[in-house]
């Protein structure tokens, strides 16, 4: 497992090529998150940030078969176009990663204290959470999702 | 009992602080408590804080629920909820 919380870059397929080293790897899911539109600064809670995230991670860890997984989170100043977040996820099989990958998405999003300040040109603005973001992580606290292939 | 508050993003900016270690007077054993107990600091203070506002809390950086019991030493963290990702 690697967690990252940093204000540099990173690159996907380098991310990728790390976890395919394990031969018995067939699947790695990823997510890429983008700033859109409006520039932004990202504040977090350094300590607990990793700690929650570490947690997601086990979690997901016990409700599928994941042999390894990345997620890196930047925080700092950021332009639009500028990659965010990347969830990287290594199983076996797709249904494992591709599950595993949404579920850690959807919690980071709840659960990791991150916050977004946009820079408009009428001025800076706090993002608001959203409900949709919440229900996105409720819908996995039901049973588990029957696994594809 | 001294505990060290924390403060982040919008609260952080409204409170004009990122936090401070506290004294807390004999009776605030809570996370509840020490919002209710800070809410009374001022205006401001009140606005942030009051029971109205959607605020996430953690102690020792496990995200709690009010009711969760606070000890000496602790630290306790006040925030909007989150918007990462």
């Amino acid at each position: 497992m690697k967690i990252s919380v940093q204000s540099q870059d990173f690159d996907l397929s380098e991310e990728t090529r790390f976890l395919s080293k394990d031969k018995k790897v067939g699947a790695i899911a990823s997510f890429v998150g983008v700033v859109r539109e409006v520039p932004m600064t990202l504040e977090h809670y350094p300590g607990m940030t990793e700690s929650s995230i570490r947690k997601i991670v086990e979690e997901a860890e016990s409700r599928w078969k994941v042999m390894d997984c990345t997620v890196i989170h930047r925080h700092g100043a950021l332009q639009p176009g500028e990659q965010i977040v990347l969830v990287a996820v290594a199983s076996a099989h797709r249904g494992d990663a591709f599950a595993a990958c949404e579920f850690i998405m959807d919690y980071l999003k709840t659960q990791a204290p991150f916050w977004k300040k946009e820079h408009r040109p009428e001025g800076a603005r706090w993002v608001e959470a959203r409900s949709s973001d919440d229900q996105a992580a409720e819908r996995w606290q039901g049973p588990t999702r029957k696994k594809a292939g | 009992m001294k505990v060290r508050v924390l403060f982040f993003a919008g609260l952080r900016e409204q409170l004009g602080t990122p936090g401070e270690e506290i004294d807390l007077p004999v009776g605030v054993t809570t996370v509840g408590g020490l919002r209710g107990y800070l809410s009374e600091k001022g205006n401001s203070w009140k606005s942030a804080l009051s029971e109205g506002k959607l605020i996430r809390m953690a102690v020792n950086q496990d995200m709690v629920q009010q009711t969760a019991a606070i000890k000496a030493g602790d630290e306790v963290a006040f925030f909007p909820p989150v918007t990462g990702g």
